[in-house]
């Protein structure tokens, strides 16, 4: 029944669509066959670099916002000026807007000419986006870890163990495993923000597109773009909404 | 001889709220002390302040005549001595019962993994555990969990266990055999001081029983006395209460 309705309202939408007077404009701009050939190469190689982009802050974020959240949430007055420090980084960071960050670094860092750094563009913005993504994902983790129970820590502290030890081996593997699905939902959105370094001229496939829209004023290079980053970002979304329900129910097995 | 653990004058707030008053209470090796009273009476406070997981405002600990709460001493060498175990369980999910149980010993105190194996395996034998030491916390029950926990506290060889109301959190039918656990470990002498809501069990096990007030120790004495007719007017309104909730 499901099905069948779906059927129904789908092919009434496109007969419409298909029907309506300006759908022959639209299709050339946005659904051109051939312009769909030609650029898809292009686009093809650009979203490459944003593969590797999205790789790289996969393993660079994680590790900075796990250094963040532990330095957060360390106790005790001697460890003052690591929690200011911890607390000041992600307050500022997560007060600027990511595309600033992404132009302040990738142009402002290499105009210094400094001996010694790298000067690419596409360095310099996945160290934007690191910075910008590992304080939001310290802040998910630190609720991870502010949620386990203050008995959990202390029995981890009662068996002998040191504050550190505490948290590696007790309180962190409990925290990561209750923040999982709300990591795996910025790991969906981090995907789709690679594409910010395009306005650095990394020629990555938002760029691509670009490129080829402003030589022939047809748009489908950018439909081209859009159907890559959907490529990935709906298995994506699909595996974390798989992975959410299951994790819910096996909490909830386990209380029954 | 003198006692084993000394309080004296110890006092603990969190923020405005007094919690602990100034208790006093001397517990001598091999000696089982029960803790009475009424919720937030600071029974678990006080629990946890002998285990250093709380610092205290005044007063001091002595733990074989040695101030533990005074600076410079090494906490986590005075946790190595004293085991503490808490009302909810709280094994480590993410562990198996062994691993939960050796944690302790190979991290902490270096112990080899074979040989605290070999110790956890005997000891969670004797708490009826030998089939349980490849599982996860999730599939025990509260009654395996819970004498888990006392595993844990005991791989240390601790000379003082600490018992937080170990059996409130357990279904009727499973308190039983925890408080069994707990009842071989004070036949075999092992010094104890237990918060429990369980009057039958501290008047069986208890080498004396303290009711606690307002951050007090009101009055103190063996269980004959202190759960038959003691001697404070609030130690009897309590126990009347405990009467009626048909626990003693």
């Amino acid at each position: 029944m499901a099905a069948i309705s779906a059927i129904v309202l789908f092919g009434v939408l496109i007969v419409l669509i298909s029907r309506s007077p300006n759908w022959p404009r639209v299709r050339d701009q946005f659904f051109n066959v051939d312009d769909f050939r030609a650029s898809w190469s292009d686009v093809l190689g650009g979203f490459w670099l944003n593969l590797q982009m999205f790789f790289y802050a996969m393993v660079a974020i994680p590790v900075a916002a796990l250094a963040l959240a532990v330095m957060r949430s360390f106790r005790g007055a001697a460890f003052f000026p690591i929690r200011l420090l911890s607390v000041a980084y992600i307050d500022i960071v997560r007060g600027i807007p990511q595309i600033l960050l992404i132009l302040l670094l990738g142009f402002g860092v290499p105009a210094l000419d400094l001996g010694g750094l790298p000067h690419g563009a596409m360095f310099w913005g996945l160290v934007a986006l690191t910075l910008s993504y590992s304080a939001y994902t310290a802040e998910i983790y630190r609720s991870g870890i502010d949620a386990v129970p203050e008995s959990q820590r202390s029995s981890a502290r009662a068996i002998g163990l040191t504050q550190w030890q505490a948290m590696r081996f007790a309180v962190l593997p409990m925290a990561v495993r209750n923040v999982i699905p709300a990591l795996m939902n910025l790991v969906v959105s981090l995907q789709k923000d690679v594409a910010l370094i395009s306005v650095l001229g990394v020629r990555d496939a938002v760029r691509e597109a670009q490129v080829y829209t402003s030589r022939t004023f047809n748009y489908t290079s950018y439909v081209v773009a859009t159907l890559l980053f959907l490529a990935i970002s709906i298995p994506l979304t699909r595996l974390v909404d798989w992975y959410v329900t299951r994790d819910r129910a096996r909490r909830t097995q386990a209380v029954l | 001889m003198s006692p084993k653990l000394v309080l004296e004058n110890v006092h603990k707030a969190y923020g405005a709220k007094q919690v602990l008053n100034g208790i006093d209470l001397e517990v001598d090796d091999h000696q089982v002390v029960c803790l009475i009273g009424s919720s937030g009476c600071g029974k678990s406070t006080l629990l946890r302040c002998i285990d250093l997981l709380e610092p205290i405002d005044d007063g001091q600990i002595r733990l074989d005549g040695r101030n533990i709460t005074e600076r410079g001493v090494n906490a986590n060498d005075v946790r190595r001595r004293i085991g503490i175990v808490f009302q909810a369980f709280n094994l480590f999910p993410h562990m198996t019962v062994l691993d939960n149980v050796t944690l302790g010993p190979r991290r902490a105190h270096k112990v080899d993994r074979a040989v605290a194996e070999t110790q956890a395996h005997e000891l969670l034998a004797r708490f009826g555990l030998a089939d349980k030491a490849a599982e996860y916390p999730e599939r025990l029950s509260g009654g395996q969990q819970q004498r888990a926990a006392i595993v844990r506290a005991l791989m240390g060889e601790p000379e003082i266990l600490l018992l937080d109301e170990v059996t409130s959190a357990l279904d009727p039918e499973l308190v039983g055999d925890v408080l069994s656990a707990i009842r071989d470990l004070a036949d075999q002498g092992l010094t104890m001081v237990l918060a429990t809501h369980e009057m039958g069990f501290a008047r069986d096990v208890a080498d004396t029983v303290a009711f606690l007030d307002a951050g007090r120790v009101l009055e103190s004495g063996p269980p004959e006395v202190m759960l038959v007719e003691p001697a404070e007017p609030r130690t009897r309104q309590f126990l009347d209460r405990v009467i009626i909730a048909g626990r003693l």
